[in-house]
């Protein structure tokens, strides 16, 4: 692969973060391979792929989600803001509340709407209640929830649709004031109005954090991204705006996916 | 773009489209000799039949360029198959347009002949014009077919020896209008036909421009001839 290509195309962004000959294994299986990449700091990055391509792998190495299963070793460096989140002294906590994560499916906590929210930004600051509420409201509001749910913020978080469960975990993820969100197929269980709202959300969200997102839906990708990574059997094939890679890719095998030849 | 697609029914639909833009271009193709031919022979069951004939070139148009929506909004195509969708909506366009011209070179034909004193043996070039006009359209058409650029960038150059031809009739007439001005009526209507000509040549053109379009991903319109063969020859 030549990694030159694979470099984002506008030098003038700032690189949030800066992916270097990252290896990932299951066990002996090799997931990702040698994997070169800049995520830019307040843009949406999307990686699209065929199912097992590394697509979910490589989101999960950003905060080190996969540390909590056994024999899942990566290899090489991701720099968040400069410093190495592989490397040995990394606080998990610390990294993970800096790294937010969503799930393709909702999960929100058998608790309240609003301890859904509390629930994280205790672990992290002591506030008090008064700050604590204007906290959950502000999340709420980031997450385009706050008007469906005012009046029932005691009410489980469970009782709420799946598009709003799920911009409930958005909101929780964005309640431990975050810098990067990561997204893992956010929409996949949704309705249609209910992934537009996601990915409008998405669309406001990227003004403060940094986002990468996983999609098997490659409209979405070219809908909410900036820039997109087309992944293959743990290689990163191609890199670059996304209205280019969606209109005039550089490689084969990048229009063969994005135009439905692969097979 | 050699390879399938996973669904048969698209490259059904796609190659539908095409063979959709191929066989409105025959069809302006046609008309536009049969115009020409009329112009130079007054023979009025073949205008008659260009203006017949017009409507059937619009319905092409709206035929295929509803196809492309369908497809757009089935398929929502990316890369190649979006750059040819847009292509052939803007090439249909181009081909209405051609069919236009023949229409308007069949009116005038009626009228020059009508009239009946116009010397049109003096008026040769137009049908050298008409010729070269022809021939571009059928070359864009062939490198549509073949997804050919190395013939698209050549039918960009032989638009510049087309404008030539039309400064050329353009002077040739003046004069004439001059030496005789009760040949001003006619005059003026030849030089709506070679305009028309003329047209046809921009339009031949616009269809190269999309075909470069199509297999290069470079939209090459409003550029320089030499920049254009590179990025097609490249």
């Amino acid at each position: 692969m030549n990694a030159a290509v694979l470099q984002p195309v506008e030098q003038a962004l700032i690189q949030k973060i800066r992916v270097k000959d990252l290896n990932f294994y299951y066990g002996k299986f090799q997931a990702l391979k040698s994997i070169n990449l800049d995520i830019p700091e307040r843009k949406v990055t999307a990686f699209i792929g065929p199912s097992g391509c590394g697509k979910s792998t490589l989101l999960r190495t950003f905060n080190r989600m996969y540390a909590l299963y056994p024999n899942q070793e990566a290899q090489g460096e991701i720099l968040l803001d400069g410093e190495n989140i592989l490397g040995p002294g990394q606080d998990l906590n610390r990294l993970r509340a800096k790294v937010g994560m969503v799930f393709q499916k909702p999960t929100p906590f058998p608790m309240s709407i609003h301890d859904n929210i509390a629930f994280g930004v205790r672990l992290y600051e002591s506030l008090p209640p008064r700050e604590m509420e204007e906290r959950v409201e502000w999340a709420l509001r980031k997450a385009a929830l706050w008007d469906e749910v005012k009046g029932k913020l005691r009410q489980s978080g469970t009782s709420l649709s799946g598009g709003q469960q799920q911009r409930l975990c958005i909101a929780r993820a964005i309640a431990v004031r975050p810098e990067v969100l990561l997204l893992d197929e956010p929409a996949s269980a949704l309705d249609p109005i209910s992934t537009g709202r996601i990915e409008e959300l998405v669309h406001e969200l990227k003004a403060d954090y940094t986002i990468v997102i996983v999609t098997h839906n490659m409209q979405q990708a070219a809908r909410v991204s900036d820039y997109t990574a087309y992944m293959y059997l743990g290689d990163l094939v191609e890199f670059g705006v996304t209205d280019e890679l969606f209109i005039k890719p550089k490689k084969k095998e990048t229009e063969d996916y994005i135009t439905g030849r692969f097979g | 773009m050699a390879s399938e697609h996973l669904s048969k029914q698209y490259d059904t639909d796609l190659e539908t489209l095409r063979s959709g833009v191929l066989q409105m271009g025959g069809l302006v193709e046609a008309q536009i000799r049969a115009a020409i031919d009329a112009f130079s022979s007054g023979n009025q069951e073949l205008i008659d039949q260009v203006i017949a004939n017009e409507p059937r070139v619009n319905g092409c148009e709206v035929s295929i360029d509803n196809d492309c929506s369908h497809i757009i909004v089935k398929r929502q195509p990316a890369a190649s198959d979006l750059r040819l969708i847009m292509a052939i909506s803007k090439t249909v366009t181009d081909l209405e347009r051609i069919g236009d011209e023949a229409e308007k070179i069949a009116r005038m034909s009626r009228q020059i002949h009508e009239r009946g004193h116009a010397d049109l043996h003096r008026f040769a070039t137009i049908r050298h014009a008409a010729d070269i006009a022809v021939s571009m359209l059928r070359q864009a058409l062939d490198a549509f077919a073949r997804l050919d650029t190395t013939e698209a960038a050549g039918i960009i150059r032989q638009d510049v020896a087309i404008d030539t031809e039309f400064r050329s009739i353009l002077r040739q007439l003046i004069t004439f209008m001059m030496e005789d001005p009760r040949t001003i009526s006619t005059a003026l209507e030849i030089v709506w036909i070679a305009k028309a000509i003329e047209r046809i040549g921009d339009h031949a053109k616009n269809i190269a421009e999309d075909v470069i379009y199509i297999v290069k991903g470079t939209d090459v319109r409003h550029t320089a001839v030499d920049v254009v063969e590179r990025e097609a020859l490249g």
